[in-house]
C-alpha cells in the first residue's frame, strides 16, 4: 500500500516452476465476472481479476458526439480507457494520459473488428473502461468487461472476446503476468482473440521474445482466451438466467 | 417524440406526484433510499470506499503522499478534493475537461470535510515550510441515479475514516497508522418539487426540481456547510425544516459511513 521506491527484484519463479503467487506458468489469476454491474448503462459488466479491478460501460447506439466521425454507412465504436488516481500504488494525476489514449484506440478497434458495425449507420456504440484498482493486465481486463457489457447492452456482436498476456518471466513464457512479474519480467503481450474465427483483434508486444517463444507465447495466450471465454459465457448466463430479481434496481 | 417533450411530460408528472406525497419509485416524500458503505474496496488506495444510495454508486480512494505546504500555511498538511463524472456513469456524461457540475459536486465535498475539521491538518505536517502529508480524496462516480453530492460525500468521509498513513513507505515512522478522524460530517440533498421538499432525489427529479439545497452536519449537532444549487428558491422556515431532516437522515447514514 502506498509504496514508494525502487525494490529487490524477487524471485519470480522457483526451481519446481512456481510463480511469485503459487500459480504454474500456464494458470490463469482467480476471475470473476459481473454482468449488469450498473444501473444507468445501456450494459456493463465488473471484472475482478487477480488484484484488478475493473468497471466497464456501454452506451449505445446513439447519436454520435463529436458530430464529425460520423458514418453514413456504419456504426463507430469510441472508447476511453481511463485508470482512477487512486488505483496504482503512487497516485496518478486524474485524466487521460498518452497510454491511456493509445490503449483506447486499440480497444476501440478491436471492437469494431467485432461488432456488427453496418446495422447501425450514423450511430456510435461509446465503450468506457474504468481501472479502479490495478495490477497488470488492465486493458485485457478492460477487454473482457467492455465485451461482457456489450453483449448485456445487446450489441450485435461476432463473438465476446476473450483477453490475455501471455509474458515472459525469469526466461519462461508465462500466461497472465501480475504486477511484480510484469515490472521485473522480460516481454508483455497483451492479446484479444475471437474465439469463432480463431484470430486475433487486438495484439501488442513489448520485450525479448525469440520466434519460438513468440509461437509459445501465441498458443498460450490463446489458451488462455479459451479459458476466459467461458467464464464471460456463464457471467452472461447468471444475469440472465436467474428467477430472482433484476439486480440493477427498480427503473422508474 | 423528441427528448424534450419527454421530459416536460415527465415532469409534469413528477410535480403531480408530488403533490399528492408520492414519488416516481414509489417513496414518500421524506424517505432516503438504501445507503451502503463498503470500506476498503481499493487496496491500491491508503483508504477507499464505495458508497450506494440506491443504485446511485461512487468510489473514493485517498491517497496520502508526502509534499510541500503551501507558503501561506507552512504548518499545515495539504488536503486536496476532486470528483470525476465520468461518462461510463451516465448518459448525460461527456468525456472532457470537468463540467462545472463536477466542479460544484468535489467544492461542497471539500468543503464539508475542510468546515467540521475532519482531519487535523495541522497533525500531517511533517517538517514545517517543508514536508507535509498531502491528502488525495478522489472520488470516482460509477452509477449517476440522483444525489450524486451525498453519496461523494459518504464515500470520501467512509475512505477518510479507514485511511491508513503510509509511514515506513515514505520513511517517515517505523509504523504505519490510522488516519485521525475527528469528525463525521455527512451531506444530506433536498429538492424542491412545487411545494413539496423531497429527500435524496433521483435524476429526474433533479431534472424537475426548482431549487436544491445541501446541508452538511456534523455529530456533535453543528451545520457544517449548505449549498443551494440549481433554480429556484426557499423560504428561511423551508431551510429550517430541511436543517432538521438533514440532521435525521444524516445521524444515520453517518453511522453507515463510520461503520458503526
Amino acid at each position: 500500500m502506498g509504496s514508494v521506491g525502487a525494490k529487490d527484484v524477487p524471485v519470480l519463479l522457483t526451481p519446481d516452476g512456481l510463480r511469485i503467487d503459487g500459480r504454474r506458468l500456464n494458470e490463469l489469476r482467480p476471475l470473476k465476472i459481473t454482468a449488469g454491474a450498473l444501473h444507468e448503462a445501456d450494459g456493463s459488466a465488473f471484472v475482478e481479476w487477480g488484484a484488478n479491478k475493473v468497471m466497464a460501460a456501454v452506451y449505445g447506439p446513439r447519436e454520435v458526439h463529436p458530430r464529425h466521425l460520423q458514418e453514413n454507412n456504419k456504426a463507430i465504436v469510441q472508447c476511453r480507457y481511463n485508470m482512477a488516481a487512486f488505483s496504482v500504488d503512487e497516485r496518478k494525476r486524474p485524466g487521460l494520459d498518452r497510454r491511456s489514449q493509445e490503449i483506447s484506440k486499440v480497444i476501440a478497434e478491436a471492437f469494431e473488428s467485432a461488432i456488427f458495425a453496418e446495422e447501425y449507420p450514423r450511430t456510435s456504440v461509446d465503450v468506457y473502461i474504468e481501472v479502479l484498482q490495478a495490477n497488470a493486465g488492465t486493458r485485457c481486463a478492460g477487454v473482457v468487461a467492455a465485451s461482457v457489457a456489450l453483449a448485456d447492452a445487446g450489441i450485435p456482436m461476432v463473438d465476446l472476446l476473450p483477453s490475455v498476456a501471455v509474458g515472459k518471466v525469469a526466461g519462461k513464457i508465462a500466461l497472465d503476468l501480475k504486477k511484480e512479474e510484469d515490472n521485473f519480467g522480460e516481454a508483455d503481450m497483451p492479446m484479444a482473440l475471437v474465439p469463432q474465427s480463431g484470430r486475433l483483434v487486438l495484439l501488442q508486444m513489448e520485450g525479448h521474445l525469440t520466434r519460438p517463444e513468440l509461437a509459445e507465447a501465441l498458443d498460450l495466450g490463446v489458451a488462455g482466451c479459451r479459458q476466459i471465454y467461458q467464464v464471460m459465457k456463464q457471467a452472461l448466463r447468471d444475469r440472465y438466467a436467474s428467477d430472482g430479481p433484476d439486480p440493477s434496481g427498480v427503473s422508474p | 417524440m423528441s427528448d424534450e417533450v419527454t421530459a416536460e411530460i415527465l415532469t409534469t408528472h413528477i410535480l403531480d406526484l408530488a403533490k399528492s406525497g408520492k414519488r416516481l419509485d414509489g417513496r414518500g416524500l421524506d424517505d432516503y433510499r438504501e445507503v451502503t458503505v463498503e470500506h476498503g474496496f481499493v487496496t491500491s488506495a491508503d483508504g477507499s470506499a464505495l458508497a450506494t444510495i440506491g443504485t446511485t454508486k461512487v468510489l473514493c480512494g485517498v491517497k496520502l503522499e508526502l509534499g510541500k505546504p503551501f507558503p501561506d500555511t507552512p504548518n499545515a498538511g495539504v488536503l486536496t478534493t476532486n470528483a470525476e463524472l465520468i461518462p461510463l456513469s451516465s448518459p448525460m456524461f461527456e468525456p472532457g475537461p470537468p463540467h462545472p457540475r463536477a466542479i460544484e459536486v468535489s467544492r461542497v465535498v471539500d468543503r464539508a470535510i475542510r468546515a467540521a475539521e475532519t482531519i487535523d491538518l495541522t497533525k500531517l505536517c511533517v517538517t514545517p515550510g517543508e514536508k507535509t502529508w498531502v491528502c488525495y480524496v478522489d472520488m470516482h462516480v460509477l452509477d449517476h441515479s440522483g444525489n450524486l453530492i451525498d453519496a461523494a460525500c459518504l464515500a470520501a468521509l467512509g475512505a477518510l475514516t479507514h485511511a491508513i498513513l503510509p509511514n515506513k513507505a515514505f520513511e517517515v515512522g517505523p509504523e504505519d497508522v490510522p488516519l485521525a478522524v475527528n469528525h463525521f460530517p455527512v451531506e444530506c440533498t433536498f429538492v424542491r418539487l412545487g411545494d413539496a421538499i423531497v429527500v435524496d432525489p433521483l435524476v429526474d427529479e433533479e431534472k424537475a426540481a426548482q431549487g436544491r439545497l445541501t446541508v452538511a452536519t456534523d455529530e456533535i449537532g453543528n451545520i457544517v456547510a449548505m449549498q443551494k444549487g440549481l433554480i429556484g428558491a426557499f423560504s428561511p422556515s423551508d431551510v429550517k425544516e430541511i436543517v432538521e431532516r438533514a440532521f435525521q437522515h444524516g445521524d444515520r447514514n453517518r453511522a453507515i459511513a463510520r461503520g458503526v
